[in-house]
């Protein structure tokens, strides 16, 4: 076989292995939309019971005041022998937080609801794996690492998104009432993935050779989808709080926001995961940055330059940093450390999408 | 506990606070924001109220919000430091806005006053903090954990039980117990008291402080960096001296002797690009092969730079920056004496390096006649040149190189002492060499072919084609010490963020019955689940060592509320 030969039979195989990624990652699409309305489904089945915890509990607390029985420690009488429970540790929440229980999820305790809600799972995981062999294509038409330009990366991104979600699941963490709003959001990304980014596969100029880029693009990727449940739970957050507080000071929340806000985990529970998330992963973006300036260090003889990627990736940290302090000292909890969050999950966001369209700088050969 | 309505602390929350005083004091050594006093009279009151307010960690977070809102517009306004050109573009574009943006020095943020005002602030905030952090740090690793409070039931993780071990005994067992678990622990009056977690102070202090390493780094590489670039053509050579830069840039503080000795050959350069499918011609590797040596004497040793791995000597790096064409080109006189054969780097043009540069013949050139004058050609050249795309190569590799010359004869100029372009022609004095129909001469070469300059003044011939390569020399001293704090910062960081500081109590006193009753709890820094955990763990183990018994429950039972610690990871 000829040199010339050769290289086209290997176009030829890419180009096939490309289309077949396509393809997949258009089924995903499809299976992910049905996981969609499994989910609606599951909050409708939810809507029907009519569980009210939140108002319950917030309005009975002058009823329940003051001290009652019920010591740690039971007698339990067993063929007439004294049998010692093991002591049971009690917790109590910190002075001035409400004891607000978690809301029972999006199926609201409704049974056929909890049945939408398991194929809605059934029907991510499902979808993740068949998104997950797309990339894998993807990876494989290109013979790289999948994250060579916007399209891509955006693959990437909801594949490893949804991989978190999933992964929080198996690991038993309370997170099914976020299935929904993540589901959305990648069909989404997915949608603007396939129209407006969509790249021919191709390899890198010689700039991206480096295993630094995969060090340094797979944690950003990584990083991005944990911030981005991070951000999801935050905004749920400053939904369910100030529901709680209208309930506390006697207000009367509309039928939708009983509905559905109800069913959401408690607003410490969410503001809690929320911090734990970020928390667990700013460690990691630091390390990216930090790859990155040392991929910046041997590409382009500096490692650091303010090019405006490397500013907002600054920018990204700084405010995540802000975020922690104020959760951790200064007194900034509850609500005002859920703007700033935000405020740095948009940092985020503009330095992927913004600063990719709006300016240039040496981060803009990337295909878009 | 009663329940509380959002943000107004019941009297309840307010004597738990006062309850557990000494016990949750120094958990951890962040400051406690005290509401700001006014300062007191006289200057050295109004430092002492400055400095409070400037070392607070709400000025911090002020500091730091401003940091990152400072940052901004560096990114979207062109920056001189980056683009030159592009800050040009936008004087002319902008003509009012441009004088406003250079008062406010917004061509050079990161330069600028009054963001070098903002992270300088931040910084001294920042040892401000970590000093007496570090100091209450050490006081607490000197002196042992508080003593057990006065109820135990009021803390946020309790349990109790009823045994016939002696009390004693009990203290003894916990004590082990702790201690084997790694806690710092004694015991103090009727309890065991314990901590540990310290390495998440550790981590915290060990973060603050990289970040300074890292600033300091950073300007130091800043004051002391060197930057230069040089265009070498394969078989030539650099040495890295002043002198030999085509361009060099340097911090304020660097001097020429730091440049370390040391010289490099281009033995030659490859460039591969993709040859077919929608992206042909996109570059795919460059590779320069280079021998070089170090200090005056060094032997020549052989190495490969490419795009993302340079060469590295001393703490000078060589990169690899651009590439083009550098056609080798003889000149013969109206004798027939050749007057000039190098290779002429040209520049590229586009990204199929279609290239342009010149040709310039200063010395020892005579005409038909034998008089003395100085030669100009003007190149463009082809790598890939396709029939019918005349002004652009179609492939950037040498697929079909063409060099469309362009010959000149006249004064280039070059001796009036003005600085010009390699790359350009000065016309002024020059009279371009006519072909037969009175036309200015052109001609199209390809490799081995020559021109013959009208009326005997000579030939010009396209001998081949060299590549050339641009390497940028840098120099960044303290990117070490950058790399250290990095890497410290990160692992402070984890340390700071994942390991929770926490107390543990245990009191065993007899009960008026006569059984000894077991009273644990836990205090973490934050709310966590993992402290009612651990203190279940714990609580199972000394429970076996000293077994329940039977009778009536403790007097002061846990609060109704409360919830088994399964339920508090949710
Ligand atoms: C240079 C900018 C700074 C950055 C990027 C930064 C970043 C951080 C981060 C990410 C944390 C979270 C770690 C944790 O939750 O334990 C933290 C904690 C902390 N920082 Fe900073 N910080 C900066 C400046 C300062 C300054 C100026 C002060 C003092 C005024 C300070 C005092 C503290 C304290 C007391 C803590 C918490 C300690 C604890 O939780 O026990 N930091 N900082």
């Amino acid at each position: 076989m000829t040199l010339a030969a050769a290289t086209e039979l290997a176009t030829a195989t890419n180009e096939h292995l490309a289309s077949i990624s396509n393809t997949l990652i258009y089924s995903s699409m499809a299976v992910y939309t049905l996981a969609f309305f499994a989910y609606i489904a599951e909050w409708l089945f939810g809507s029907r019971s009519k569980v009210g915890r939140t108002a319950a509990a917030l309005t009975a607390e002058a009823k329940a005041g003051g001290k009652g029985a019920g010591p740690a420690v039971t007698v339990k009488q067993n063929g007439g022998t004294a049998v010692l429970e093991r002591p049971q540790v009690v917790v109590r929440s910190t002075a001035g937080t409400r004891d607000v229980p978690d809301g029972p999820g999006a199926h609201g305790g409704d049974e056929q609801g909890d049945m939408y809600g398991r194929i809605a799972i059934s029907l991510t995981v499902l979808a993740f794996l068949v998104e997950l062999a797309g990339v894998a294509a993807r990876a494989a038409s290109v013979q790289r690492a999948p994250w060579g330009n916007m399209y891509e990366f955006n693959i990437t991104f909801s594949t490893v998104a949804v991989g978190v979600y999933l992964g929080l699941l198996a690991l038993r963490k309370n997170v099914r009432w976020l299935g929904l709003f993540l589901i959305t959001t990648v069909l989404l990304d997915l949608g603007l993935a396939v129209t407006v980014l969509y790249t021919a596969s191709d390899q890198l100029v010689p700039a991206l050779h480096s295993y630094w880029l995969y060090i340094h693009v797979s944690t950003a990727i990584f990083c991005g989808a944990v911030f981005y449940v991070g951000a999801v739970a935050t905004i749920l957050y400053l939904f369910k709080d100030a529901y709680e507080n209208k309930l506390a000071t006697g207000g009367k929340p509309g039928r939708f926001a009983n509905s559905v806000l109800d069913r959401l985990p408690a607003s410490a529970s969410l503001d809690k995961f929320a911090y734990r998330v970020n928390a667990a992963v700013f460690p990691l973006w630091t390390f990216t940055i930090i790859a990155g300036a040392i991929w910046a260090g041997d590409a382009w003889g500096r490692y650091w330059g303010w090019d405006p990627k490397e500013t907002w990736s600054f920018i990204t940290w700084v405010a995540y940093a802000c975020y922690l302090h104020a959760r951790a000292t200064a007194g900034w909890k509850g609500r005002k450390a859920a703007y700033l969050a935000l405020i740095a999950f948009g940092c985020w966001l503009f330095n992927y999408y913004g600063v990719n369209i709006f300016v240039t700088g040496k981060h803009s050969y990337a295909g878009v | 506990m009663s329940k509380t309505t959002p943000g107004v602390p019941t009297e309840a929350a307010v004597s738990d606070e006062q309850e557990l005083g000494a016990a949750g004091s120094q958990l951890s050594t962040a400051p406690t924001d005290t509401l700001a006093n006014t300062p007191g009279l006289g200057v050295i009151g109004w430092t002492r109220w400055f400095w409070r307010q400037l070392t607070s960690m709400r000025v911090a977070l002020l500091l730091l919000l401003l940091l990152a809102l400072g940052a901004i517009p560096g990114s979207l306004i062109p920056q001189s430091g980056t683009d030159e050109t592009k800050v040009a573009d936008f004087r002319e574009a902008h003509g009012t806005l441009a004088p406003v943006y250079d008062k406010l020095g917004l061509f050079h943020v990161y330069s600028s006053v009054w963001f070098s005002a903002v992270y300088i602030l931040l910084f001294v905030s920042l040892i401000g903090c970590i000093v007496p952090r570090t100091w209450q740090f050490v006081g607490q690793l000197r002196g042992r954990p508080p003593r057990a409070p006065g109820r135990l039931t009021r803390l946020p993780a309790y349990t109790t039980w009823r045994t016939e071990a002696e009390p004693e005994q009990v203290r003894e067992a916990a004590l082990a117990l702790l201690k084997k678990r790694r806690f710092r622990a004694h015991i103090a009056g009727d309890a065991v008291a314990a901590e540990k977690g310290y390495a998440r102070e550790v981590g915290n202090l060990a973060f603050h402080i990289a970040l300074i390493v890292m600033l300091v780094a950073f300007a130091w590489g800043q004051l002391f960096k060197a930057e230069g670039n040089k265009l070498v053509v394969e078989g030539q050579g650099f040495s890295n001296t002043l002198t030999q830069y085509n361009d060099f840039k340097s911090g304020s503080l660097f001097s020429t002797d730091d440049l370390n000795p040391f010289s490099f050959t281009l033995d030659k350069f490859t460039g591969t690009y993709e040859t077919s499918g929608p992206n042909t011609g996109t570059p795919r590797t460059y590779q320069a092969a280079l021998t070089y040596s170090v200090g005056a004497y060094g032997k020549g040793e052989k190495t490969v730079v490419k795009v993302n791995h340079p060469l590295e000597i001393a703490d000078s790096k060589v990169y690899l920056t651009a590439h083009g064409y550098a056609p080798v080109i003889t000149v013969r006189d109206g004798r027939g004496q050749v007057v000039y054969s190098d290779a002429v780097p040209l520049l590229p043009l586009d990204s199929n390096v279609t290239s342009t540069g010149v040709v310039k013949v200063p010395d020892g050139y005579r005409d038909a006649k034998g008089v003395r004058e100085q030669l100009g050609i003007s190149a463009f050249f082809l790598p890939t040149y396709t029939k019918g795309m005349e002004t652009a190569s179609t492939f950037p590799a040498l697929g079909n190189p063409v060099l469309n010359l362009t010959p000149y004869h006249g004064d280039l100029g070059v001796d009036a002492g003005i600085p010009q372009s390699v790359y350009q022609l000065d016309k002024t004095h020059l009279k371009g060499f006519k072909d037969a129909k009175g036309a200015q001469l052109r001609e199209n070469l390809r490799p081995g072919e020559t021109m013959t300059l009208p009326g005997g003044a000579g030939t010009v011939t396209y001998e081949g084609t060299k590549q050339w390569a641009n390497f940028q020399v840098t120099q960044q001293p303290a990117s070490g010490w950058a790399l250290t704090g990095a890497l410290t910062a990160i692992f402070g960081l984890a340390g700071s963020l994942f390991i929770q500081r926490r107390r543990v109590w245990v009191r065993a006193v007899k009960g008026p019955d006569g059984v000894t009753v077991v009273e644990m709890a836990g205090l973490g820094r934050s709310e966590s689940a993992k402290v009612p955990e651990e203190l279940g763990d714990l609580a199972g183990i000394l429970y076996d060592q000293a077994p329940g018994a039977s009778g009536p429950g403790p007097s002061d039972s846990p609060d109704p509320q409360a919830v088994p610690a399964e339920g508090a990871e949710k």
